[in-house]
């Protein structure tokens, strides 16, 4: 491990939310909201990198990951709201994936 | 206040601390500077530091690329304590911060957090239903304002520098101070301006 790893997101990249859901698989510690799962967003800038919680909270070696914040329409992820309001939200990396969906040419 | 603590709380802390400090993580004299820097922390300190980037374009620049920077400009010790960051509202976009997992508040500049804002009902509404959450405040955003709800999830502790109010030309940082409360670092309120103000 390297105490600062290199983004694997820049600025702008689509992303999608991991659709994970570990606290139905036993004792977890994760910082990403569960509103958030499954869910795609905009990489708006890389805020770091942080000993990741999910180890630290139960004493073990946390290597640092690379902290996003990542920005997400607000109507979608709860089916209200209006169009134009958004979400930022910090997200560690080992939570995002590349956006699956692709534009149509 | 929260609920006085439960006296097997009170147990279990006194044998955490004495476990700490048996292993020499932690001395008494850290845990009474560190509780002498979060009594003395208010959203006094986030108002001063609002009133200057009003009045002083290089320190609204430093605020917003480095907030723990910006605090420690202003006096206000940064040792130890989560990274700031400081979102600027702009004519057309409001933001608003909470924290859906915890209460992760910037108390460093901020203090304790009030109690609504660790609220289940908070947490859970304000990124559902962001605009009716405001309303309730009183916090009506023009039809061309969009709201950005910053839910500070992880490492970072976040406050808002709000748009200086029309009408504060001229203004001491004292007098934008007092615009600059509690709830309008958090984003749930807006810095009233001087005639409505004068109305009241």
């Amino acid at each position: 491990m390297t105490d600062t790893p290199a983004p694997r997101f820049a600025p702008g990249t689509r992303v999608t939310v991991r659709d994970d859901w570990p606290e139905r698989r036993g004792p977890c510690h994760i910082r990403t909201p569960h509103y958030l799962r499954g869910r795609p967003g905009t990489v708006q800038r890389v805020l770091g990198a942080f000993a990741n919680p999910e180890d630290l909270a139960f004493g073990r070696p946390a290597p640092k990951r690379v902290l996003y914040h990542v920005l997400f329409e607000q109507p979608p992820l709860f089916g209200e709201g209006r169009p134009g309001d958004d979400v930022l939200v910090e997200v560690f990396e080992h939570w995002l994936e590349p956006a699956a969906e692709r534009q149509a040419a | 206040m929260s609920t006085p603590a439960r006296p097997q709380s009170l147990a279990d802390l006194e044998a955490l601390v004495a476990a700490l400090k048996a292993r020499g993580i932690v001395t008494e004299e850290e845990l009474a500077a560190r509780q002498a820097q979060t009594d003395r922390a208010s959203p006094e300190i986030g108002a001063r530091m609002v009133a200057r980037a009003w009045t002083d374009p290089a320190y609204r620049a430093l605020l917003l690329s480095d907030g723990a920077a910006a605090a420690e400009a202003m006096g206000v010790s940064m040792a130890g304590a989560p990274p700031l960051g400081v979102l600027e509202d702009t004519a057309g976009r409001h933001h608003v911060i909470v924290c859906t997992l915890c209460s992760c508040y910037p108390r460093a500049v901020l203090g304790y957090p009030p109690h609504w804002y660790k609220s289940f009902a908070y947490r859970a509404r304000v990124v559902r239903e962001p605009r009716a959450v405001l309303a309730e405040w009183g916090t009506t955003l023009p039809d061309n304002v969009e709201v950005r709800v910053v839910d500070s999830t992880a490492d970072y502790r976040w406050m808002v520098l709000p748009l200086r109010p029309a009408g504060t030309e001229g203004w001491s940082e004292e007098q934008l101070m007092a615009l600059v409360t509690r709830d309008v670092l958090v984003g749930v309120a807006l810095p009233v301006p001087p005639r409505a103000a004068a109305a009241e």
